[in-house]
């Protein structure tokens, strides 16, 4: 018998069965709840009433549309403002580089609630509203990291003969840089847009901070409807959540596999 | 030369403008007043009352609840995430790939949806959220990481010495312990340090787990202080010497290894 238990734990596959048994328990059941809690009414029946709710409510529908839009701007200001960024450092010595994309990276080691209420001293020191504005400053001001990291990456990793093969070639700078560096770091791009726009459609807390609650996100409507005991309203939300990030980042891998492609041709 | 200083100067621009917040919260961390923003004259009382706790002692105990949560949620998803890596490495294709397949999904998950999905399992199963329920929430969205910052030290080990250990004599467990630890501690250390940031740092899952009993950590006290209207004081020192801590310990940890490399 003790042999038995011994060669059962000398096998090292075996050593991932706790961990097999805690990710059903505390991953799968638990995403499998959401599923069950959104297809069914209060009484337990299986029903589509939560998504019906959903479509024919104009309020968390529009909140829902208002977040897509927050949630595509802050992802554009991100690339505008994070790409020259990262392609600056890209280009400068080693220990510069490194040393300015730690100073990028940290400030996100303050509290997120803290720094966005700073925002909002922020914004009160210099006498400016809180409204759409400081939303999507501090929406920007908390993500801009995750965008110019990944970015920073793939090019500082990018073969610099390719642009001066381009160079060489006669390309002028504009097109150096539209038809080589940038397929170039499509990946970096790629992984940066969903590392800003998965994370800002799904906050909620930022989004009350920063307008005094007068603006509200999609992921303050689920939290309500789950703290106000509205359960299957919201995991059925949930449910709309999850599909938008799920087609989101099958588009994404779709771009991504292209881009490979063509990069893999030039 | 003017391209140069015209790059330079946009990231110079753009660490300022990250910066002027946090900047704000540490200069007026040396003034009394209770309202950000407002310039009571220069005063170490925030200090001070931050460190005598007493009157404000729900934020002290919400600090100590933050570390504790952290350092038992990461010390356990660093053992739970090794254990499971060292058994993915060893598993067959197929279940290798689904197990790595679930292991992602706590990391792909926006953590609202792991929030709601946890709270419906506890309250489904009729557990009382507090302490515990925080802990094992946290293990849930830690451990993948861990798993993750192991499995690529397998890979790189040499499997042959394992075996050789065994051939010569040495039990499962002395091996382990002589052999594949060593090799393995740098990413079980990268996987905690991670771990141990994710936690001290995660605010919705924590949220929506922690119950209603008032056990508080830093952000969940931070949230309910800022919905009141008011920040409190002492948070101000609190953030600053957080902010101070962390940035001295990376420039630390950045000069030993570059010392290293020399």
């Amino acid at each position: 018998m003790r042999k038995n238990i011994s060669s059962f734990i000398g096998r090292r596959r075996n050593w991932s069965i706790p961990y097999a048994f805690f990710l059903v328990f505390f991953v799968l059941i638990p995403l499998g709840l959401i599923v069950y809690y959104g297809f069914t009414d209060n009484e337990g029946d299986f029903s589509f009433t939560n998504f019906r709710k959903f479509w024919m409510q104009p309020e968390a529908m529009n909140t829902f549309i208002f977040s897509i839009g927050i949630a595509l701007i802050t992802t554009f200001l991100c690339l505008l403002l994070g790409y020259p960024a990262a392609y600056i450092m890209s280009r400068m010595n080693m220990r510069g580089a490194k040393i300015l994309v730690m100073l990028f990276i940290l400030p996100m080691w303050v509290n997120f609630l803290i720094r966005t209420l700073a925002t909002v001293a922020l914004f009160d020191f210099l006498s400016l509203p809180l409204g759409e504005g400081s939303l999507l400053f501090g929406m920007v001001y908390n993500f801009l990291p995750f965008m110019i990291y990944p970015i920073y990456n793939v090019l500082q990793k990018t073969d610099h003969s390719l642009i001066e093969a381009a160079q060489d070639l006669g390309a002028n700078p504009r097109q150096v840089f539209f038809k080589t560096i940038m397929p170039l770091s499509a990946p970096g791009i790629y992984s940066g847009i969903m590392m800003v726009f998965m994370p800002v459609i799904s906050t909620f807390a930022i989004a009350e901070l920063l307008t005094i609650n007068n603006i509200k996100l999609f992921g303050t409507t689920l939290q309500e409807n789950i703290y106000n005991g509205m359960w299957n309203y919201g995991a059925a939300l949930s449910l709309v959540m999850l599909l938008l990030i799920g087609v989101t980042s099958l588009l994404n891998n779709e771009g991504n596999a292209k881009a490979a492609e063509e990069g893999g041709l030039i | 030369m003017t391209k140069k200083f015209l790059a330079s100067s946009y990231l110079g621009l753009l660490l300022v403008i990250l910066y002027a917040p946090i900047l704000i919260i540490v200069i007026f961390s040396f003034t009394e007043a209770k309202v950000l923003g407002n310039w009571t004259g220069f005063s170490m009382k925030l200090y001070t009352s931050l460190f005598q706790g007493g009157i404000h002692h729900s934020l002290t105990s919400a600090l100590w609840n933050t570390l504790i949560i952290g350092l038992v949620a990461a010390s356990v998803s660093t053992i739970l995430g090794t254990m499971a890596a060292i058994g993915i490495y060893n598993l067959q294709p197929r279940p290798r790939k689904a197990i790595q397949l679930v292991n992602s999904i706590p990391i792909l998950n926006p953590d609202i949806i792991t929030a709601i999905s946890l709270f419906l399992l506890f309250v489904s199963l009729g557990i009382s959220q507090g302490y515990t329920t925080v802990i094992l929430a946290h293990i849930t969205f830690c451990t993948p990481y861990v798993v993750l910052s192991v499995l690529p030290r397998l890979r790189r080990m040499n499997e042959n010495l394992y075996e050789a250990a065994l051939d010569l004599g040495a039990t499962p467990f002395l091996a382990l312990r002589k052999i594949m630890l060593p090799e393995l501690k740098p990413g079980m250390i990268s996987g905690f340090i991670l771990a141990f940031t994710l936690s001290i740092d995660d605010f919705v899952v924590t949220l929506f787990t922690i119950g209603n009993e008032g056990l508080e950590t830093l952000s969940t006290y931070i949230y309910a202080d800022a919905r009141k209207g008011g920040l409190t004081p002492e948070l101000r020192p609190l953030s600053a010497i957080i902010f101070i801590t962390v940035l001295v310990l990376l420039l630390v940890i950045n000069q030993r290894a570059a010392k290293k490399k020399l």
